[in-house]
């Protein structure tokens, strides 16, 4: 008897690892499923792509225009603007929200107002399942879609210029890729925050917009201000004094939008000229030598930005994790 | 403990904020028994089956489901339970055979039997025709036996019903109600339905409990309730007179077993010591009222269920400073008749 105990627990832990995934992976299928089937997504996807191919329109005219001076020319095509269009990277910097918006905004508020969250939760799954398996299968997407496009994009863009990327190229692509992926994973999270603690998929939908706005537009200005505000950089000599902290507050206070750290990393991983994010003096610079940092130092400037990124997509995904579990389940009030 | 009871609930207790949905409840079903739990809205219907699935956590007591316990167990629960919401709600944009599929996948059920299964549960709940139509095209009534199909998936012991009959046509509702009935005499499971729908309940339920403000006042067959509520009070006639002619009041003064007299403009409701019809028959006759009907109320639900929640009211009035001995009352009560 005493023998069989150990064995006992093991199966049954086994049988409860069993069935912790069999409610997750109908839901994650479910849910990859409604996604993919849905036109709202279709319907961002296009715009993606459309967008994508202007710039890369923009890129080329650009850069056959300029003549291929950079190092790495492939690296410029997802960074070179056109006379009007921006940038692949802008644009991907602009429009990934409405991504996660799109995958994440009615999540949990559509089950409830229709219904059917009750229905799923009386079934024999663990209630985090639900929740995980919309997050995950949102995730997923977005990783396969981020990284397709970039593909495609690539595969376009060697098509026509015809110049192969260098192994180096390929690995930042990869990571700036990557970043995407987790950025738009956490608008993502973000929205589905807002899906919980809203009742109304229009409200919560709103809600997501209004951060966008807040995080990509408005926050640059509060920065600023706020940042004259304590440390004001006109009335003389004083003003002088204060413009190292003034320009120190204002990029902190940048640095807690998500767009704002994403466009670091980003420009640092795919501009190899780029050396320092954020305030370099000229005393530091004496003696340097002009030239292009290599992968690995480029990686290792922005692993801050990057962390914080990852940071800030766990930090809105668990929130909506705990509120989600502690909620009463009535549909009603 | 009755050691038939499959589903049995001890002292439980919900409270949201100040506020106590679910007051001490004490209840035991016996396997294969049709329950109804009747009670008004906002009695605490729903949070008592919302708890009994281990949808909601209990602030205190305990419920135990085939000897499973509704929250620690309740996953195991789950799987025997199957719970048909209020308002039940699929996903529109799938057709009921799909819905049904992405049940059984949360049951870890087979494919391969999961069709087979589906065909026949779309059969018996009359919905073979429409099972490849989304559900976004269904009517309530076909909603409500789709919602049945889905909790008959998982071929439950136990089924939870929250107002089955809410809102659905009187054929569709005849439909539902055998479809009940034969779930429980056929296939043996046990049942539990809530509703404030008197008569549906009374032509299904094999026991009634009355609830209401989250205490259990009364629980037993209706047959029982009715002797229950003689013994301790009179009895009530409905009379209808013509008020053109006679003068019932006068008749009805003159009669000294009558303690009370209601009057909802010709309908007179008359509660005497005893049962008095026959005498107040002759008397208003001789009197020249010209008598349209006159019914006995006491074995009608609807008015056992309406001297209760009365009672229930005036006692909870008078004993307003003295809430110790109200519960006291109650609990007494329900278990006098449980005991019968």
């Amino acid at each position: 008897m005493k023998e069989k105990l150990p064995e006992l627990k093991k199966s049954n832990r086994r049988e409860e690892i069993r069935e912790r995934n069999t409610g997750l992976a109908a839901l994650y299928r479910k849910e990859m499923r409604d996604h993919i089937r849905s036109s709202r997504f279709l319907l961002i996807l296009v715009l993606i792509v459309i967008t994508s191919f202007a710039s890369l329109y923009g890129a080329l005219s650009n850069l056959s225009s300029a003549g291929s001076s950079s190092e790495f020319l492939f690296l410029s095509l997802f960074t070179t603007s056109g006379s009007a269009i921006p940038s692949f990277v802008s644009f991907i910097a602009l429009l990934g929200p409405f991504v996660g918006l799109v995958l994440g905004f009615d999540a949990i508020n559509s089950e409830r107002s229709s219904g059917t969250l009750n229905r799923l939760l009386s079934q024999p799954i663990y209630r985090d399942s639900v929740i995980n398996g919309k997050f995950l299968a949102g995730a997923v997407l977005i990783f396969i879609m981020v990284y397709a496009m970039g593909a495609l994009f690539g595969a376009v863009g060697l098509l026509i210029i015809g110049i192969p990327p260098s192994a180096e190229e390929v690995g930042r692509i990869i990571v700036f890729l990557f970043l995407t992926a987790v950025y738009i994973c956490f608008w993502l999270g973000l929205s589905i925050l807002f899906s919980v603690l809203c009742r109304h998929a229009a409200t919560s939908a709103l809600a997501v917009i209004a951060c966008w706005l807040l995080f990509t537009v408005f926050i640059s200005l509060l920065a600023g201000i706020i940042a004259a505000l304590i440390y004001p950089t006109d009335g003389g000599f004083a003003g002088l004094f204060n413009m190292a902290d003034n320009y120190t507050l204002n990029l902190y206070l940048n640095r807690i939008s998500p767009y704002y750290l994403y466009g670091e990393a980003v420009t640092t991983i795919m501009n190899p000229g780029v050396r320092s994010v954020g305030l370099v003096m000229a005393s530091q610079l004496e003696g340097a030598v002009a030239g292009y940092l290599p992968f690995s130092q480029s990686l290792l400037l922005i692993w801050p930005q990057f962390t914080g990124l990852c940071a800030m997509t766990l930090l809105t995904f668990t929130i909506s994790y705990l509120k989600f579990m502690r909620q009463e389940v009535r549909s009603n009030g | 403990m009755d050691p038939e009871a499959i589903i049995s609930i001890r002292d439980l207790t919900k409270r949201y904020g100040q506020k106590t949905a679910v007051d001490r409840l004490s209840l035991d079903i016996r396997r294969g028994e049709v329950f109804g739990l009747l009670g008004p809205n906002g009695a605490g219907k729903t949070t008592t089956t919302l708890m009994l699935t281990g949808l909601t956590e209990p602030s205190g007591g305990s419920a135990r489901i085939d000897g499973l316990d509704c929250i620690r167990d309740s996953i195991r629960v789950r799987r025997i339970v199957g719970y048909l919401p209020d308002n039940v709600g699929f996903y529109n944009d799938l057709t009921g055979r799909e819905n049904l599929r992405f049940t059984a996948a949360l049951n870890g059920m087979p494919e391969k039997q999961v069709e087979e299964e589906i065909d026949r549960l779309l059969l018996r709940t009359g919905l073979s025709g429409a099972g490849d139509q989304r559900v976004g095209t269904y009517s309530r009534g076909m909603r409500q036996r789709l919602g049945v199909a889905d909790v008959l998936l998982k071929d439950p012991k136990v089924i939870i019903m929250d107002e089955p009959t809410l809102g659905i046509d009187p054929e569709g509702m005849r439909q539902l109600l055998s479809l009940i009935r034969e779930l429980a005499k056929t296939d043996g499971r046990t049942i539990l339905l809530s509703s404030h729908q008197l008569y549906q309940v009374q032509q299904v339920c094999d026991r009634v409990g009355m609830f209401v403000e989250g205490r259990l006042l009364a629980c037993g067959t209706i047959g029982e309730l009715a002797k229950e509520l003689a013994a301790d009070s009179s009895v009530l006639l409905e009379i209808e007179v013509d008020p053109s002619e006679g003068d019932l009041r006068s008749v009805l003064r003159e009669m000294p077993e009558i303690q009370s007299v209601g009057r909802e403009e010709d309908r007179y409701v008359i509660s005497a010591g005893r049962d008095i019809g026959n005498e107040l028959l002759s008397a208003a006759i001789a009197s020249g009222c010209r008598i349209q009907s006159m019914r006995h109320l006491n074995n009608d639900l609807e008015e056992i269920y309406r001297r209760y929640f009365e009672k229930a009211e005036q006692e909870h009035d008078k004993h307003q400073n003295n809430k110790r001995f109200i519960s006291r009352n109650f609990e007494r009560k329900a278990a006098g008749a449980e005991k019968k």
